[in-house]
């Protein structure tokens, strides 16, 4: 699996860290994503999956 | 209930519905039945507004998610053809200053980035403690009180006003009065003057505040006034427009949160099966998902979120014309069968599928995270402290909040 997310859309709901604090974190000044880890390891792909399904503003793709 | 709405049949002579229309005085959790007729038809359809006008309003969940998500729905409400929400709306909308509420694309993304650093996944994290003493401080208080008690008064209102003052950066010998002056015009008899009077002076004390720390900047200014303020001095935006970001959140996020407090604990007093699940577990994520499970049943915003089309926009076999309204109605998207089974039952155990409570799209709550993390610790410590917890009056009494922008309760009789 590998996770691409795009700051330039990214609304910093927290959606992401919310679902998979592991992989996503939130830049500390406007809460911005930052991704931690491209390509999580399987037990953590559920999460990267929710966290895509929940982004507001559809700022994180993945390819599985 | 509210002047405007009645129990006649909304449907006008040319067969176009009037919004809002009213919920059923026999479900008072539910969405209006006439809503989720709408949908249970077609996910988008005409409906008649105060002014006359005939804007869209959206009731599918996909259709609420990929309209949100799109460029060409803005929320300019000075843009011709925007719904507004009553004539005030539309008589003050030159008078106030652009916010993240009412901008789109990249002035939004400047707003939004400005407010989002004290909402952070991390930073709510770490405000647990506070909350969790402010909730427990009232509980106290409420225990040691008379019997019955108003549930409003004694906790749901309180706890996110403190939260929020605390999270702003207002000082704490100062919170008694904002609270008051934030509380003022949510009362149910509040007049129209009221509520302006009340957020005009939130305004002016959010500007003097914004002023003082610009002047004696905290040493952690980890507050969103003292963020707001270094903004200010660096040019970035005006004092005024300083303001009216501080005063947007702070009515966004305390009069909300307030609401899903009073009308949850009443939702679960009166389905005692699911309180238990939320009673009897320690586990964060059972809690989590009991939190977002009341959030798509209660969806609270009602009366929709109010766009307008930039562009045609073809969507589920009609077309919404440039410059037509669109109402994105939230609770029969959270409603909607398609996706969420037997949408009428409260399953505190339903499968987290995205609820669309916050909203959706860039716009989507800033605040949701703070929200989350209030209600997962006001709901869990009430009922594990009160277990005993019931009403105090029958339901049929219980005054609702049908004439606000926020569904919820007036006042809540408790005993225990």
């Amino acid at each position: 699996m590998k996770v691409i997310v795009d700051q330039d859309k990214c609304a910093s709901s927290g959606n992401c860290v919310m679902h998979a604090p592991a992989i996503f974190d939130q830049r500390e000044e406007d809460g911005v994503v930052v991704l931690l880890n491209e390509n999580p390891p399987a037990e953590q792909a559920e999460n990267a999956r929710k966290a895509a399904a929940s982004c507001p503003a559809l700022a994180i793709s993945i390819e599985e | 209930m509210s002047e405007t709405l009645t129990d006649e049949a909304t449907e006008t002579p040319s067969g176009i519905p009037e919004y809002p229309m009213p919920r059923s005085p026999h479900c008072p959790f539910a969405p209006p039945p006439e809503v989720l007729a709408l949908n249970s038809q077609k996910p988008l359809s005409r409906v008649r507004i105060w002014d006359g006008s005939t804007p869209w309003l959206v009731t599918g969940y996909e259709e609420v998610r990929t309209l949100f998500s799109d460029p060409r729905v803005s929320v300019d409400d000075r843009r011709p053809g925007f719904p507004h929400w009553n004539e005030g709306m539309l008589a003050t909308v030159h008078k106030r200053p652009r916010s993240v509420f009412t901008s789109d694309a990249e002035e939004h993304t400047r707003f939004r980035r400005m407010l989002s650093r004290p909402f952070t996944f991390r930073r709510v994290e770490a405000l647990r403690p506070v909350i969790q003493q402010i909730t427990d401080e009232h509980i106290d208080a409420m225990l040691a009180g008379p019997r019955p008690a108003d549930l409003l008064a004694a906790l749901a209102l309180p706890v996110p006003s403190l939260v929020i003052s605390q999270l702003l950066g207002v000082p704490y010998e100062d919170a008694q009065m904002f609270q008051h002056r934030a509380t003022i015009g949510l009362a149910r008899y509040a007049t129209a003057e009221d509520t302006a009077k009340g957020a005009a002076g939130l305004h002016k004390y959010l500007a003097r505040l914004v002023e003082a720390k610009m002047d004696n900047p905290p040493e952690d200014p980890a507050d969103a006034v003292s963020d707001l303020a270094e903004r200010v001095k660096a040019g970035e935006i005006s004092v005024r427009e300083a303001a009216q970001l501080g005063t947007g959140l702070l009515i966004a996020g305390h009069e909300t949160t307030a609401n899903m407090i009073g009308l949850g604990v009443l939702a679960l007093l009166e389905h005692p099966d699911q309180l238990a699940v939320l009673r009897d577990t320690d586990e964060p994520a059972i809690i989590a998902n009991a939190v977002e499970e009341l959030l798509r049943y209660l969806s609270i915003i009602q009366n929709g979120q109010r766009r307008v089309a930039i562009e045609d926009i073809a969507i589920a076999g009609e077309v919404i014309r440039a410059g037509e309204g669109i109402i994105i109605d939230l609770a029969p998207a959270n409603w909607d069968a398609k996706v969420f089974p037997e949408p009428e039952r409260l399953c505190l155990h339903r499968s987290a599928t995205p609820n669309v409570a916050f909203g959706y799209g860039r716009h989507q709550c800033v605040g949701q995270q703070l929200a989350r993390a209030e209600l997962q610790i006001v709901y869990h410590t009430l009922f594990r402290r009160i277990p005993t917890l019931r009403l105090a009056a029958p339901i049929e009494e219980i005054p609702f909040k049908h004439d606000r922008l926020a569904y919820g309760v007036y006042e809540l009789p408790v005993t225990w």
